[in-house]
């Protein structure tokens, strides 16, 4: 596994960048993360980060589609395609530091 | 390792300056309950990839955007060989499968694998994809066939065109015909 550093923060990674070590990761770091794909962080932009990294730990590992932050961490979709525009679903959990989503919806 | 090494970030490739955005254009033309899915799964799936998204329905396809038809897709194992039994790996013959009861069996079982996976119902997916920006269409022949108008469709759908209407807003995409 890939060791990167972002802003100084060492950090495990897979080969695409997205972390795999769920406790190396906190909110300053997740701001770094931000910076480094882009991402300007709003005061809104923290609720669904931390739906996403509640729930992958409550769901055994599994990072929320796009559509289960909104239907179960009840964001609404436009609104998330606002604050992580385009890729919303991988660009949140990139900065929660999780996975990529495996599911399809 | 001493050497400075380049962070490993991610390459989301949405500002790169390559020419234009890249288009979907999905059309829809059939209106059985296994059928309808595609065509939402793979739109919902561009969208969440920054893919702009055009939903064409035409044909038996309005029924996906017809309410009080939306939600009321069938599945049938008639015609279908690929239909397994519950349990065990068992097809059901194709003599049976028109059978009274055989239909509506098989699309609840449909529906319940579908919701197994958390996959939304017709109506609800396609809420889902507006509120992604996905855009829905429907076919101008198909609406005058079935004597609809845009008041009787689906809320989220924006307008209906005809065939050069799509051919031109289509320009440059690249097309699915399910």
């Amino acid at each position: 596994m890939p060791v990167t550093t972002i802003e100084g923060h060492e950090i495990h990674v897979d080969a695409e960048g997205f972390m795999t070590e769920y406790d190396e990761w906190t909110e300053e770091l997740g701001k770094a993360l931000a910076d480094a794909i882009g991402v300007e962080l709003t005061a809104d932009s923290w609720g669904p980060i931390r739906f996403l990294r509640e729930d992958f730990k409550a769901e055994g590992g599994h990072t929320p589609t796009l559509r289960r932050v909104s239907t179960v961490g009840g964001f609404d979709t436009k609104k998330l395609f606002e604050l992580f525009p385009k890729k919303p679903a991988k660009k949140m959990a990139y900065i929660a530091g999780l996975p990529k989503p495996a599911g399809c919806v | 390792m001493t050497t400075a090494q380049e962070a490993i970030i991610p390459k989301f490739d949405d500002d790169s300056d390559d020419s234009g955005v890249r288009k979907l254009a999905i059309i829809c033309s059939k209106g059985n309950l296994d059928m309808a899915y595609p065509g939402l799964i793979l739109g919902n799936a561009a969208l969440g990839e920054g893919v702009e998204l055009h939903l064409f329905f035409t044909f038996w396809g309005m029924d996906m955007i017809i309410p009080g038809r939306m939600n009321e897709l069938k599945f049938s194992p008639s015609g279908n060989t690929a239909m397994h039994m519950p349990m065990g790996d068992v097809r059901i013959p194709q003599a049976l499968a028109p059978m009274p009861g055989m239909q509506p069996m098989a699309t609840k079982m449909l529906k319940k694998q579908i919701a197994d996976l958390g996959v939304p119902e017709v109506p609800e997916f396609l809420a889902h994809i507006v509120a992604s920006g996905g855009h829905l269409h429907a076919c101008r022949m198909s609406a005058d066939m079935n004597h609809v108008a845009l008041e009787d469709l689906y809320e989220g759908v924006e307008d209906i065109i005809n065939a050069s209407d799509f051919i031109e807003l289509t320009a440059g995409a690249q097309l699915l015909f399910i």
